[in-house]
């Protein structure tokens, strides 16, 4: 139905249109278009080379890994707290809540930091750490609990409303009709949720592999040790080699790109829809 | 009940109130000194200054396509829908050097603005047009929603009354987006002050020019001076646990008016 | 004010939502559009507000053309379905809306304003709920307010679109009296729509009756219910028992049997008899009479309801006469009929 006395004329209409195209074009689309361009500047030969250099590789396989050890241990996190939040009634539980999305108005600097500060050679738990000869702090572990950190709100936001809405009936019905509680969750709960689990996991893992703030602060930038791909980034584009730099760039981008359509997918064909705010 | 406690306090809770009590440790004085300094100042200002204006550009340009998202029809348009949450997806490292490399003065931008004498790559400018970048789907993706459930029969009431379009829309609309635009600034602005990795590139860093508050962070935790870094943390969380508060009691708020 | 719709028609995709639609209603007069949903009458009011405009044709006000003329400038109330009140506004700036948004040079003074917002909200009896939100009243006091909005811009012309659709049953009672009292103390020329038939027979003085895009009838109340043009107007308005039969040479036959009825002009084949419950007389299997089974009988009011088949066709039958036992063989005949050729 045409809603002809709640609109514009067609000439504005276009030109709104336009202007935020426009917009988006300029502040949106440029940027991913020259991530790929400058990969590709000296051509194929030289963008497989970078990509193949072993600090590159090293770099991808430490992403690769983080994001296999936080990326499930928020998954599995996210679930128990929606259910728990939902679930049952208890005091403080839109504190709880609250306390949830905390990572997310925190700048990734500060979340950095706090882990040197408990981790770290003057931390609190340094001189036990380094007694025991555990390193946290400019190794792998200090990646991952960074990680987590910046990415623990990814999964439960995404469930709690879901969980909230679809409410206890469904799980009671199964309880009355002889359920075990792990047999509930694993037939009836699970199933409830898993597009929008699916897609916590999709933001959660885009987030994880990508986090540069937090855990540029606690990795120490060791070449072939403890570089993320995204800290592998900086380190070539302030060794002014650009072609490495926008070729390691290039495959973060596309990753970016397989979330969105991913994302998109989900949002058409499942009719799962995101209505809350953003993150 | 309590794992999800316990998992909350051992990952969030008790990792951020080091902050607060390595800061307390540092006595008033101390935490000024360095809190409080001069070139932390000017970080702050730059930091919530340029975030403030990005958020603000956001705010516009953002409602603008929020509304032709939610409104209109056009070619491309569930592509366009999707492509906002861009900036969500790509990691930001990969933002700031794809910025810097299209606003330096050999970029594609910045050679087309440099003769007009903007320089925006290394300057505030600079900042601003990263968080600007980095903020926009809040901004849509909060306006969105309510712009589509917006009823077309109070716009029709308006008209009916004899209310032009931008009558209707000041008076009519954009009161009834105003909390969901308020909050999609709120969580654009808190954002942009903790921003790091699409910033430092575009930047300049510059101490008390182009250094942003959590640059000055990591230069001083690489110069191993924790109370220093603490104590700007700790202004800083400071800062964005107020910006929280905001937004979850602009939340009561929507909340509150929605409610029949 | 007088409306003429000439010869309208709009479409929506393949849907042709008014077809070649023409009607005209008179100044201070109380006109309902009733149908069932999908009949087009929405869109005709919404033609007449300015809020939709017909791809052919044409609406005049007073004689002058406004065809094409935005909402905004046609100087109508118009009151909504679900209200569309200004939820982020007090009932006083709601109801002042439409005097605030007057170019400068038109608006009466902020005091004239606030003296005209006291008047109506006497008018609609709320006098104390000026500074209410809408959120904290009840529907019917909604529905009164925006009522109030629409009255504020002393509109020529007052369209309702179900004013009273979302209210309870005793709520909608009182407030259509109220209305129709209203529209008769202020001179108003005033357009609803309904899909209730019983609400457009007690609050309109003619009613327009509407079906897949076309009117199939105007007229007062009276005509439309005891003197129905069409089929689907003997069916949509009352209740109606419809018996098949055939015309035949001036006379009416069921299975062969002639009737005590007149074909009136009809044409000789097939053709469907329509009668009310209470246009039925219950008497003898006589011949002349059309035959029936009786079944369960119930009292209706003051009369009692009779329920009985005609072959497999139940029909109910209002009679104040001896009751018939159950199973009994009787039949009817008819003071007043309607005989229409089958579709």
């Amino acid at each position: 139905m045409t809603r002809a006395a709640s609109s514009e004329s067609p000439v504005a209409r276009r030109i709104l249109i336009g202007v935020g195209l426009l917009f988006l074009a300029l502040f949106l689309a440029l940027p991913l278009v020259v991530v790929f361009v400058q990969a590709f500047a000296k051509g194929w030969p030289m963008f497989v080379d970078a990509i193949g250099q072993p600090d590159a590789r090293a770099a991808i396989r430490l992403t690769l890994l983080v994001a296999a050890i936080s990326v499930p241990l928020n998954c599995v996190f996210g679930v128990v707290a929606s259910w728990a939040i939902t679930k049952f009634d208890f005091r403080g539980k839109s504190l709880l809540i609250s306390l949830i999305d905390l990572p997310f108005s925190v700048s990734p600097v500060v979340a950095g930091l706090i882990f040197v500060l408990m981790f770290g050679a003057q931390g609190w738990f340094g001189p036990w750490l380094i007694a025991h000869n555990w390193k946290v702090i400019f190794a792998v572990p200090g990646i991952v609990l960074a990680t987590v950190f910046v990415t623990f709100p990814f999964v439960a936001r995404e469930i709690i409303p879901l969980m909230a809405e679809q409410g206890r009936d469904d799980e009671e019905a199964a309880v009355s009709l002889g359920a075990s509680g792990w047999q509930t969750f694993w037939h009836v709960t699970l199933p409830n949720i898993r597009w929008g689990l699916l897609y916590g996991v999709l933001l959660c893992n885009a987030r994880a592999m990508g986090e540069f703030g937090a855990v540029s602060v606690v990795s120490g930038h060791i070449r072939g040790l403890t570089n993320t791909m995204p800290l592998h980034v900086e380190i070539l584009y302030n060794e002014y080699d650009f072609v490495g730099a926008f070729a390691v760039a290039s495959l973060l981008a596309s990753l970016a790109l397989v979330t969105l359509v991913l994302k998109s997918l989900l949002e058409w064909r499942f009719g799962y829809h995101q209505a809350r705010s953003a993150h | 009940m309590g794992l999800t406690i316990v998992w909350l306090c051992l990952i969030v809770l008790i990792p951020l109130s080091t902050i607060f009590l390595r800061a307390a440790g540092l006595g008033w004085d101390g935490f000024v000194a360095v809190g409080l300094s001069a070139r932390a100042l000017s970080a702050y200002k730059l930091s919530f200054g340029t975030a403030l204006l990005a958020a603000s550009v956001n705010a516009v340009f953002g409602l603008l396509i929020a509304w032709i998202l939610a409104r209109y029809e056009f070619p491309g348009k569930k592509f366009v829908d999707a492509a906002v949450d861009l900036p969500f997806a790509l990691p930001t490292a990969v933002a700031g050097i794809a910025l810097v490399s299209l606003y330096a003065e050999n970029g594609w931008i910045g050679s087309l603005l440099a003769p007009l004498g903007i320089r925006v790559a290394y300057t505030p400018l600079g900042v601003v047009v990263a968080l600007i970048f980095i903020g926009l789907p809040f901004i849509v993706r909060s306006v969105q929603p309510v712009l589509a459930d917006l009823g077309a029969d109070v716009e029709e009431a308006a008209a009916t009354l004899g209310a032009t379009r931008w009558q209707t829309f000041s008076r009519v609309i954009l009161p009834a987006i105003a909390p969901a635009l308020l909050t999609g600034f709120a969580l654009a602005f808190a954002r942009g002050v903790g921003e790091y990795g699409s910033v430092i590139f575009i930047a300049g860093n510059m101490p008390y020019k182009s250094e942003i508050a959590p640059l000055l962070i990591v230069t001083q935790l690489e110069q191993f001076d924790y109370p220093g870094a603490t104590a700007i943390a700790c202004v800083m969380l400071v800062a964005s646990f107020s910006m929280l508060l905001l937004v979850n009691l602009l939340q009561a708020w929507r909340a509150k008016r929605s409610a029949k | 004010m007088s409306i003429v719709i000439d010869a309208v028609s709009k479409r929506f995709g393949q849907f042709a939502a008014l077809n070649d639609v023409s009607l005209e209603a008179r100044p201070g007069e109380f006109l309902a559009l009733l149908g069932p949903s999908g009949s087009g009458k929405t869109t005709l009011l919404r033609m007449i507000a300015g809020l939709d405009f017909p791809d052919s044709g044409h609406v005049l006000f007073d004689g002058a053309d406004m065809t094409g003329t935005p909402a905004a400038e046609r100087q109508i109330g118009f009151v909504f379905q679900n209200y569309a009140l200004f939820r982020h506004m007090t009932v006083a700036d709601n109801i002042a809306f439409g005097l605030t948004v007057r170019a400068r040079r038109d608006r009466p003074a902020k005091a004239d304003i606030r003296a005209r917002v006291a008047e109506l909200l006497d008018l609609i009896q709320l006098p104390d709920l000026g500074h209410r939100y809408p959120a904290q009243l009840s529907g019917g006091q909604r529905q009164r307010v925006a009522l109030a909005r629409a009255l504020a811009v002393e509109p020529r012309l007052l369209l309702l679109d179900e004013p009273f659709g979302a209210l309870d049953a005793k709520v909608r009672k009182d407030l259509r009296r109220w209305l129709r009292e209203l529209h008769d103390r202020l001179g108003l020329t005033s357009v609803f729509v309904t899909h209730d038939q019983e609400e457009a027979l007690e609050l309109a003085d003619r009613v327009v009756i509407m079906n897949r895009g076309v009117i199939e009838q105007i007229g007062t109340p009276r005509e439309v219910y005891d003197m129905p043009a069409t089929p689907f107007v003997s069916e949509f308005v009352g209740e109606t028992n419809r018996i098949p039969v055939t015309v035949a040479d001036g006379r009416v036959l069921h299975h062969g049997q002639a009737l005590d009825v007149s074909p009136k002009a009809l044409a000789n084949g097939p053709a469907e008899l329509h009668f009310r419950p209470h246009e039925a007389l219950l008497g003898d299997d006589a011949p002349g009479a059309l035959p029936i089974v009786v079944g369960a009988v119930h009292k209706r009011g003051g009369t009692w309801r009779v329920e009985a088949r005609v072959d497999d066709i139940a029909v109910e039958i209002d009679t104040s006469g001896p009751l018939p036992e159950r199973g009994a063989r009787a039949g009817l005949r008819f003071d007043d009929v309607q005989i229409f050729p089958a579709l």
